[in-house]
């Protein structure tokens, strides 16, 4: 992280965002389940920091908690965003940061507009609630310029449609011109192109990333799609059953990933002259389920010696800025397709 | 907006032909009934020559259809006939008590969205509170509770023993039409009824309006709203309330046409002069050509009101505009 931050001459002793041990648990029956589990890192300025995990590894519930969107959550840690804890704000305080300081760009465009408001209304709306003084017209000629800047044809005409007239490409554009509006020091994208086929998914992500340069935001780019983080971001971290269980900056990590997890999502991505992709074996279980003790990657890679896990697995800092969570890393290999065979007993 | 005003045009266009249907429908089964218009009307010792040719004189042997198309043109011109059992022409008859039905049924829709509304947002906004407990255990017992039971006891208990309405009738006695006191009166006439049929009917909407706003709370579009910064009574007033509406700008239209029908157990226990009651009397006493009259304007309020519901749910619900 130092490295990374230093190469780019940015402080780091002011991250625009520090998250420190910050624990999310949801309600099941009686219980509270931590589906995000002490995960501390830090975002600056300009910098996009990509999170990637499968699905149900605790991303959006980190999303979520980071602008304070669960409804019914225990969130449990701090959140530093430009060096004040925002857990102690009231949630009308909340609201004067939640489109303006920090926004958020939501996974499924189809269902993340309400269908009754034409758009230009709900891209409004955000400017409305911020700058409430800037008079009617106006807000209306912010809204056509911020449709044209996300790439929309014809603003005047699609101003007035409704979600269900335009097509999910461009309802996601609409999705991103409400969370730039107000220009966010802080945006989270949440999975922005995972609703969308793959040559709108590029055009999305340049946008992004031009709106990125253009505000000198800092941006969380959550996805389950390594090739978007290897393009995208700066740092990355993996999370893997609500825990961060690696984070290094982009290059480290895709010529050096050292947890078990890494490298397995690494190798599932397809590749030339690959005869057969490499499955993760099991899913991440369900929030009831997940292993609180010891690494919790353990039962998705049975075939290593269990000794060779932690029994309180951290954070080891491997290199500078690269950071690895317990010590199976060391001896993990993958299997070959006769010992594969032997574990899973399939051929 | 145009395609609006495309979608109510088309939507206009497609009640005539319904409405023409309702009317051959019925002009076929006022034809099955025995009898004619003489029946009863003559002298019985009249010889059937005469009466058969005072039928030909009335184009009673005449084809059905120009016999249809008769009553068709007298209807579009105001004549339904005349009232066997009132000895006046029916459309005197339902014009008084279509006035009364219209506004008993205006009250009660009134007080029905008054009850509604802020019942079923608390109800939905709350859910699973003490608050909600109350509110839901009201609409079980509004559910459960027969309307003529209810009515009977609002009259027994508000009319009779604590005296503080009239128990019948739609306007009290010897006061000249047109004055202020008559309009009050018909008014405080309204209410005991209004209110006991309302205090009934509201607890489906309450039902409805509370598991829409559950159901839309949690929908994607309003984490989004609340990702903008809009306050809790923002995303409540704005965008959940809106899209929690949609099926009852849909019922709405129906309810409408309690406005024309009127309502057959209220108006016999409270003894108001209205739709309802008319219909009762006429099919007992059988007095077809009101029956058939009463018949005729209960199917126009039924496709009126769905015509309404729909143009109201177009008004609301943008999606429906299109094709």
């Amino acid at each position: 992280m130092q490295t990374s931050n230093r190469v780019r001459g940015i402080s780091v002793e002011n991250p625009l965002l520090q998250i420190n041990h910050l624990s999310t648990s949801f309600r099941i029956g009686d219980q509270y389940y931590r589906a995000v589990d002490d995960v501390s890192l830090s975002v600056n300025k300009n910098e996009v920091l990509g999170i990637v995990g499968e699905s149900g590894s605790g991303k959006s519930a980190l999303a979520y908690s980071i602008m304070r969107l669960h409804n019914r959550a225990k969130i449990e840690g701090e959140i530093l965003f430009r060096g004040k804890d925002i857990m102690t704000l009231k949630n009308s305080e909340m609201n004067k940061l939640r489109g303006n300081d920090m926004a958020m760009i939501f996974q499924d465009p189809l269902t993340a507009l309400n269908p009754l408001m034409p758009v230009g209304n709900q891209i409004g709306e955000t400017l409305l609630l911020h700058q409430p003084n800037i008079s009617k017209h106006e807000r209306k000629e912010r809204v056509l310029e911020l449709l044209h800047l996300v790439g929309i044809p014809r603003p005047n005409y699609v101003y007035e449609q409704f979600p269900h007239e335009l097509s999910g490409g461009m309802r996601q554009r609409i999705v991103i011109a409400i969370a730039i509006a107000n220009k966010p020091e802080l945006l989270i994208a949440d999975e922005p192109t995972t609703a969308l086929d793959v040559t709108i998914q590029a055009q999305i992500l340049d946008l992004i990333r031009e709106l990125k340069e253009d505000m000198h935001s800092g941006v969380i780019l959550i996805t389950h799609d390594l090739g978007v983080v290897a393009e995208m971001a700066d740092r990355v971290a993996v999370m893997y059953a609500g825990e961060i269980v690696e984070i290094a900056d982009v290059v480290s990590l895709f010529e050096n990933p050292l947890h078990p997890y890494t490298r397995s999502l690494l190798n599932s991505v397809p590749a030339e002259g690959q005869d057969r992709l490499h499955v993760i074996q099991g899913i991440v279980p369900a929030l009831q389920y997940l292993p609180r003790e010891g690494c919790r990657f353990r039962e998705r890679i049975p075939w290593i010696d269990p000794s060779a896990h932690e029994e309180h697995p951290e954070l080891h800092e491997v290199e500078p800025g690269h950071f690895v969570r317990c010590t199976c890393f060391k001896q993990f290999y993958f299997p070959d397709k006769r010992e594969e065979a032997g574990i899973y007993g399939n051929s | 907006m145009k395609f609006m005003w495309k979608f109510i045009v088309r939507r206009i266009i497609i009640t005539f032909p319904q409405l023409i249907l309702l009317s051959v429908l019925l002009f076929l089964m006022a034809q099955a009934m025995p009898g004619d218009a003489l029946t009863g009307l003559i002298d019985p010792n009249v010889p059937e020559e005469v009466k058969e040719q005072r039928r030909e004189e009335l184009g009673l042997n005449d084809p059905w259809h120009v016999r249809y198309v008769d009553w068709v043109s007298g209807i579009v011109k105001g004549d339904l006939g005349q009232s066997f059992r009132f000895k006046m022409p029916v459309t005197e008859v339902v014009t008084d008590r279509v006035i009364n039905s219209f506004w008993l049924s205006l009250v009660t829709l009134v007080f029905t969205y008054l009850i509604a509304v802020p019942l079923g947002m608390l109800s939905g906004r709350y859910n699973n509170t003490l608050l909600d407990s109350a509110i839901t255990t009201y609409t079980y017992i509004g559910f459960a509770t027969p309307i003529f039971i209810f009515a009977l006891v609002m009259v027994w208990v508000f009319g009779y023993n604590l005296g503080w309405f009239p128990t019948s009738g739609s306007v009290a006695p010897g006061l000249e039409p047109g004055t202020m006191e008559y309009y009050l009166s018909k008014f405080y006439h309204l209410l005991l009824p209004a209110l006991s049929m309302a205090l009934i009917q509201t607890v489906s909407t309450v039902q409805y309006l509370r598991s829409e706003i559950i159901d839309t709370k949690q929908k994607d579009f309003i984490i989004t709203a609340r990702a903008k910064g809009a306050s809790e009574s923002r995303v409540y007033n704005r965008h959940i309330f809106r899209n929690s509406i949609l099926p009852i700008a849909a019922f709405f239209g129906y309810e409408i046409t309690t406005l024309i029908t009127g309502s057959i157990f209220v108006e016999r226990i409270f003894a108001y002069p209205g739709m309802g009651q008319l219909f009762i009397e006429s099919v007992l006493l059988r007095d077809f050509s009101v029956v058939n009259a009463v018949v005729l304007l209960f199917g126009i309020a039924m496709i009126l009101g769905a015509l309404l519901s729909d143009i109201i749910l177009s008004i609301v619900d943008p999606r429906i505009r299109i094709k």
